[in-house]
């Protein structure tokens, strides 16, 4: 097994660390795993983005032309990382933020609105464990009972308050993927 | 110890301070501040010496007086800041005092940017300042050979006085992967050579003065041969699915960690095609690369970040017997899997290497 996922955004909405909690839950599964992000000259509230490769195997790059799984979470991410996806892949993108459409038929695409359900559980910043579990619904390179673990051990002490509502936005993201997947 | 999700630059960092690390003199340059901030909060915690100093050519020349009186001693830079350090790095050499030098390299010539780049290949393995002298450089391609090959830095540096220095690049300084740390070292005494204050022993004389032509050439003569030690001892290699290989792709650190990529999906495809990864770049391990090619290779690619350095020292151990091409990134741009893939196509179709279909 190997997975590589690209998470992409906006500097501010969690997308460096979205990626990190999916590099350490793979650590703690005991799987080989590499976190990378893009760094250059970016301004404040800027793009970000990382890549995450999630193997059985030693890893040999870690990065990527055609990612399996991108997560993408405003328009430019959109309109940089629909075409890369590989065939086969996954789309998972933040359809509260991203207008952009895709007319790919073959990879698999979950429309997640996931600001605006971050808003209604009342903090904005959830949108990232959102599409986090929206993706491992449908690619569970690492199980969601090991994401939940990773999040309780990392989370510091004075963030503590917010480690209920962070598990909530992670089986709320499932919860939709799986809705979105389901025939009704 | 269990494994920790480490950067790059941050774990080189504490490996050398569990390496035993005295004294550090540097300045922040991307991509490898992180190294420096790490060691900012850490020596001092340890009531060691972290000094910001005001250029690179300050630094350097901290890093040698420290090293003088014997301290384990580290600096850090990239690119620009190591041309800074050339005078000072000669005169350690000449001295033949022991330090570690880390170059995380970024794209050049010039200011270039602060992406990943090997465009210091030459400048590391031939001299790093005038002179006649080679250091120990380190290639490593993960965090965790980032930690391990640091933390032996510092021993190759003592057993051989000599400058050893470990290279990445922004990538191997930004990735966070799994690792371990070596246990915590105790700082070693200081070397018996060292200047310390004489006290009523023999005065310690350190210097790269050497007036007279015949005294330098014998403080020259000494340095070639201990330089002739290191060339038969330390080569060190990595390689993969060799045995049967009929083409060889050549690439350190990033590049070789791109090209392994790019190898399996080779034979994944029935080419006979296997990866060499020099760990040491200088001594360049010749040794292992000629047993590899008499093993029946019909044609070398090398994958670099740069216009073609290491190639060279690939080009000395082959000669003309095998067909030698090259694939390189410049300026900051990292190869990926697919190009260096498409590169070993157009190699295999050239020697009339067709793919095999997988046994089994």
């Amino acid at each position: 097994m190997q997975e590589e996922v690209i998470f992409a955004g906006f500097g501010g909405q969690g997308v460096l660390f979205a990626g990190q909690l999916l590099a350490y839950a793979a650590m703690h599964e005991g799987k080989h795993v590499t976190w990378i992000p893009s760094y250059g000259p970016e301004m404040r509230g800027g793009t970000a983005n990382c890549t995450v490769v999630v193997s059985d195997d030693p890893i040999g790059s870690p990065i990527v032309q055609h990612p399996g799984v991108a997560v993408v979470f405003n328009n430019p991410s959109m309109l940089k990382y629909e075409g890369l996806v590989k065939p086969g892949g996954l789309l998972v993108v933040n359809s509260s933020l991203v207008t952009a459409t895709t007319d790919r038929d073959d990879i698999t695409v979950l429309n997640i609105p996931a600001t605006d359900t971050a808003n209604e559980l009342g903090e904005s910043r959830l949108t990232n464990m959102i599409l986090s579990g929206a993706m491992l619904a449908v690619r569970p390179m690492v199980s969601i009972d090991t994401l939940i673990e990773t999040i309780t051990a990392k989370l510091p002490q004075r963030k503590r308050h917010l480690l209920e509502i962070n598990v909530k936005a992670i089986k709320k993201g499932v919860e939709l993927a799986q809705q979105q997947l389901t025939p009704a | 110890m269990s494994a920790e999700l480490m950067k790059g630059n941050v774990a080189i960092a504490e490996a050398a301070v569990r390496a035993g690390l005295e004294a550090y003199f540097g300045y922040p340059i991307t991509p490898q501040t992180e190294l420096l901030e790490h060691l900012s909060k850490r020596m001092v915690e340890l009531e060691r010496v972290f000094v910001q100093a005001e250029s690179e050519v300050a630094a350097i020349n901290m890093v040698y007086g420290a090293a003088c009186a014997g301290a384990r001693v580290m600096t850090s830079s990239s690119g620009p800041g190591i041309s800074l350090m050339q005078e000072g790095l000669s005169y350690i050499a000449a001295s033949e005092v022991p330090c570690v030098v880390v170059d995380m390299m970024r794209g050049g010539p010039g200011l270039g940017n602060i992406q990943p780049s090997q465009g210091d290949y030459f400048q590391v393995t031939r001299s790093a300042g005038h002179g006649d002298y080679h250091p120990i450089v380190l290639a490593p391609a993960s965090v965790q050979e980032a930690i391990d090959l640091t933390f032996e830095a510092f021993d190759l540096a003592d057993k051989y006085r000599h400058l050893v220095f470990v290279v990445g690049d922004g990538l191997i300084g930004q990735m966070m992967e799994p690792a371990v740390m070596p246990e915590m070292r105790p700082i070693r005494p200081r070397p018996d050579w060292a200047v310390s204050g004489k006290d009523g022993r023999e005065k310690h004389i350190i210097t790269s003065i050497n007036l007279g032509a015949e005294r330098n050439e014998a403080a020259n003569l000494r340095i070639q041969d201990r330089i002739r030690v290191i060339r038969e001892n330390e080569q060190r290699s990595l390689e993969w699915n060799i045995e049967d290989a009929r083409i060889l792709v050549v690439g350190f650190g990033t590049a070789g960690r791109v090209a392994l990529s790019s190898v399996k999906m080779a034979r994944e495809a029935g080419l006979p095609v296997g990866l060499f990864r020099p760990i040491t770049l200088w001594p360049f391990p010749e040794k292992r690369l000629a047993e590899i090619v008499d093993g029946g290779i019909q044609a070398i690619l090398v994958v670099e970040m740069n216009a073609g350095q290491m190639i060279d020292d690939v080009r000395l151990v082959v000669g003309h017997d095998v067909p030698v091409s090259h694939y390189g990134r410049l300026g900051g741009a990292v190869p990926l899997p697919d190009d260096v893939l498409h590169e070993i196509e157009k190699i295999a179709a050239n020697i009339g290497l067709t793919a095999t279909a997988m046994a089994g």
